[in-house]
């Protein structure tokens, strides 16, 4: 085991991850509105996850989780990028970033 | 003891500031929230010796896709009041869907025990005390995970050409050319050599703009600078002072963006 990580253990680490996860999801529900809120509701699910792997990583010893880590970090930013393009142009077209709204998807 | 002290302290910053993220009014503090949250984050990877991790973290996150959404934020110009009105709605059931989650997440931790031969099992990469955590991270990505990085390049590519191509408007306010057209002129065609007499000042040559015709015959038709948009713009201002004078149709420039 890390040294660091031994002295507080893995449960607390993959709890403050399971609390982020929940926070996330309860995020995508209460903010129905305003894409924005959901795409950073995501980030936090996607942080979570990355927690969890560095949490997995120093407790065992294998590097493999912060590798996990690292490509799981370039597809977050991949996709905020193309969700706040694709927001950007959504506001463009009709005004509004309401999720409600967005349920005619025709060209 | 200290650790454990840090450690709860980033922790508790980290829920709280992901609670308002959620919870926050003003998008605005959502993301600078999330950048609290983030930073506390990168704290947690710290204390767990991901020291490189970390400071991508606070780079990446941070330095680049905070403020890409700060900046979204704050370009489009939405009524946040009106965002919050669906809240009473579905808080109930999003409280619903959290707290099942959690119970089950708690379940399954309380019920999950580490195997005590853990420490035995042969990893592919074990973390060397010797080396630092960043040179052995790379000494991991760049052998082992070859193939994976390469694909988070292409990922990252094709995110950034599509970015691109969504938000790129084919507004005729670009000056753009015509690349055959420009990669055949020839100095001939192209230049002229003058004698300028000193003091004299150019515009009595003619301006900088010189042959008249040498933007016009590259540029692509109807972009900006071009005859057929000097041409089309002064329609528009013949039309827009003719809208100015009727009042009923004043309202006419709005829809333009």
């Amino acid at each position: 085991m890390n040294s660091a990580i031994e002295g507080i253990g893995l449960a607390p680490y993959l709890s403050v991850g399971a609390i982020l996860l929940v926070l996330g999801v309860f995020g995508i529900f209460l903010n129905r509105k305003n894409v924005i809120i959901i795409l950073m509701s995501i980030e936090l699910i996607l942080l979570s996850a990355n927690i969890n792997f560095v949490a997995f990583s120093a407790a065992t010893g294998d590097l493999s989780g912060q590798v996990m880590t690292l490509f799981v970090l370039t597809i977050a930013a991949a996709e905020s990028a193309i969700g706040l393009a694709i927001v950007t142009v959504y506001f463009r077209n009709r005004g509004s970033i309401e999720v409600d709204d967005i349920t005619m998807m025709k060209g | 003891m200290m650790t454990q002290i840090v450690f709860y302290v980033f922790a508790a910053v980290l829920v709280l500031s992901a609670t308002m993220v959620v919870c926050a009014r003003n998008p605005v503090h959502s993301v600078l929230f999330l950048i609290l949250a983030f930073f506390n984050a990168a704290g947690l990877f710290l204390i767990a010796g991901a020291e490189f991790l970390a400071m991508t973290l606070v780079i990446v996150y941070v330095g680049a896709v905070a403020v890409l959404f700060l900046f979204v934020v704050m370009m489009l110009d939405v009524r946040f009041a009106q965002m919050r009105e669906g809240v009473q709605r579905y808080a109930p059931i999003g409280a619903a869907v959290g707290g099942v989650l959690l119970v089950e997440l708690i379940m399954a931790f309380t019920h999950w025990r580490v195997a005590g031969n853990i420490g035995q099992i042969t990893h592919l990469v074990p973390s060397s005390p010797t080396r630092t955590n960043t040179a052995a991270l790379g000494d991991v990505l760049y052998t082992h995970y070859i193939f994976l990085f390469q694909t988070c390049a292409l990922v990252l590519l094709v995110a950034m050409i599509g970015a691109i191509v969504l938000t790129l408007r084919d507004r005729p306010t670009g000056r753009r050319q015509n690349i055959d057209r420009q990669h055949d002129r020839i100095p001939q065609e192209s230049l002229e050599m003058l004698q300028v007499p000193l003091g004299a000042g150019v515009a009595a040559q003619g301006g900088f703009l010189r042959p008249h015709d040498s933007y016009d015959v590259a540029a692509v038709p109807g972009t900006y600078g071009t005859e057929a948009w000097r041409a089309r713009e002064a329609a528009e201002q013949t039309q827009t002072a003719l809208v100015v004078i009727t009042p009923a149709q004043g309202a006419k420039g709005q829809d333009d963006e």
